[in-house]
């Protein structure tokens, strides 16, 4: 297998109350996972910036806004910049959109997961936060369709139970996170 | 559990529709950024309730209103005026003094879509002194967006947004004194498309039509994949004059592209390239 063909893929959704658990996550990475990471969160446009400084100063893998076409390399975290929807295309790299809201959300977790799910299969894990909507269960339906390893935020242990409660409740999960077996999920990394 | 959530495209029937939009009417979408296009399609498969591939494929190849209908949905129209208060904070403060050294100032809105950045400009043109010897020309491959432009016509509900864009990237009048309200629309002032030249033209496969000082075309290429946007930033570059102005959307760059080493940034934030070469 070629090294590109070996990376895998982390995606991580949230809204109200996931920055949290994104924090404890960062640290645990390692340059040996051979990991990309795309972070997509819902929030207002001026705090841009500043998100990735505060997450860049959690890890060793390089942070950085994902612009057009960026590719997806390991060892990187992109972060979906306010107002547009990151989608994942077939030969890895990235394409922004800036088309409709989805679940009153733009980015939207789904349209990431959902793309994503298309381009990596089952080298693709999916992470879904604590948040006050439901975007993101039904990228989480297609993803794990196409294989992806589920992961969603025990939702006794989420700030914001509705989005996890409603992925428990309607896709078959493969993992529920909290913070005290986040090793079991880095583990499944390498 | 969740119930199957709708119709899921295959990758195979995605290449089918292509190639018959191709065939049938010299549409070619085969360079656009696949991810897109299938959550597009799908969307549109969804929205207009069609129970199989075969039969939304059907009305595709058979019916031309409902092509012009796929060819309005497929492309995205979502724009605003003012959008990206420090963009228009560089072309005013940067951009317009430079082009005001010129004697005809030639404008290019590549994809202008429904028309908003093209009143924007024309805006800023007017309060710079500059739109009587300026001609903006508004393209896009979608001709129903182009009655639009023409028209000038945008929702009243959008205009307290615009107004607050318009003078946080500089504008210092009263934004609603370039619209008259009429019921739920703005119609904004016909002395702002005096200068407005409108045509059909499809970047995948048009070519240049004439010399511009500055060229709009933000976040219309994030649609394209790599070879289609470096088709169409060689079309920008050979439609430029020497020192001429490129602008494109606030993610997008042409760095890694053909064209990167006849372009400098005119700053680091702002993404606005000069030809240099």
């Amino acid at each position: 297998m070629d090294e590109k063909g070996k990376s895998k893929l982390l995606v991580i959704g949230g809204s109200a109350g996931s920055l949290s658990m994104v924090l404890h996550i960062l640290p645990l990475l390692r340059a040996e996972m051979y990991l990309s990471v795309i972070i997509v969160f819902h929030r207002k446009q001026a705090t841009e910036d500043t998100l990735v400084d505060l997450l860049a100063g959690r890890t060793t893998y390089r942070v950085k806004e994902a612009e057009d076409k960026d590719e997806l390399l390991p060892g990187v975290v992109y972060v979906a910049p306010p107002e547009y929807h990151v989608l994942v295309e077939k030969d890895r790299s990235l394409s922004l959109d800036i088309s409709e809201k989805v679940n009153y959300s733009r980015p939207s977790i789904d349209v990431t997961f959902e793309s994503a799910s298309d381009a990596y299969g089952e080298s693709l894990i999916c992470l879904l936060l604590s948040g006050a909507n439901a975007d993101g269960v039904r990228g989480l339906w297609v993803a794990k369709q196409a294989g992806a390893f589920i992961v969603v935020q025990d939702p006794a242990s989420a700030e914001f139970p509705m989005m996890p409660q409603e992925a428990v409740d309607k896709v078959p999960v493969d993992m529920l996170l909290h913070e005290n077996n986040l090793s079991t999920l880095m583990n499944f990394f390498f | 559990m969740m119930n199957d959530p709708g119709i899921q495209l295959s990758d195979s029937q995605v290449e089918t529709l292509l190639v018959d939009l191709i065939d049938l009417y010299g549409y070619d979408f085969t360079n656009y950024s696949r991810a897109s296009l299938k959550r597009r399609i799908s969307r549109l498969i969804h929205l207009d309730r069609f129970l199989s591939f075969a039969e939304f494929r059907f009305k595709v190849c058979h019916d031309k209103d409902y092509l012009q209908h796929f060819v309005e949905q497929i492309t995205v129209n979502v724009t605003e005026m003012f959008r990206d208060v420090g963009f228009y904070r560089a072309l005013r403060e940067q951009v317009l003094p430079v082009l005001a050294t010129w004697p005809m100032i030639r404008i290019w809105h590549a994809g202008c879509s429904t028309g908003e950045e093209v009143y924007s400009m024309a805006i800023l043109l007017k309060e710079s002194n500059l739109l009587h010897k300026s001609l903006l020309y508004a393209t896009d491959i979608n001709p129903s967006v182009l009655e639009k432009v023409r028209a000038g016509i945008f929702p009243l509900s959008q205009m307290k947004q615009y107004s607050e864009n318009y003078i946080q990237s500089g504008g210092k009048r009263d934004f609603s004194s370039y619209y008259t309200a009429i019921y739920n629309s703005a119609k904004f002032d016909d002395e702002l498309k005096t200068r407005l030249v409108l045509a059909t033209h499809n970047l995948v496969s048009d070519g240049t039509f004439n010399e511009f000082q500055l060229i709009l075309c933000r976040n219309v290429m994030i649609y394209f994949d790599k070879p289609l946007q470096d088709r169409a930033l060689r079309l920008f570059y050979d439609s430029l004059e020497v020192l001429g102005y490129l602008a494109l959307g606030t993610k997008e760059t042409i760095k890694f592209t053909t064209v990167t080493s006849n372009f400098k940034q005119i700053d680091s934030k702002e993404k606005v390239w000069r030809k240099t070469s």
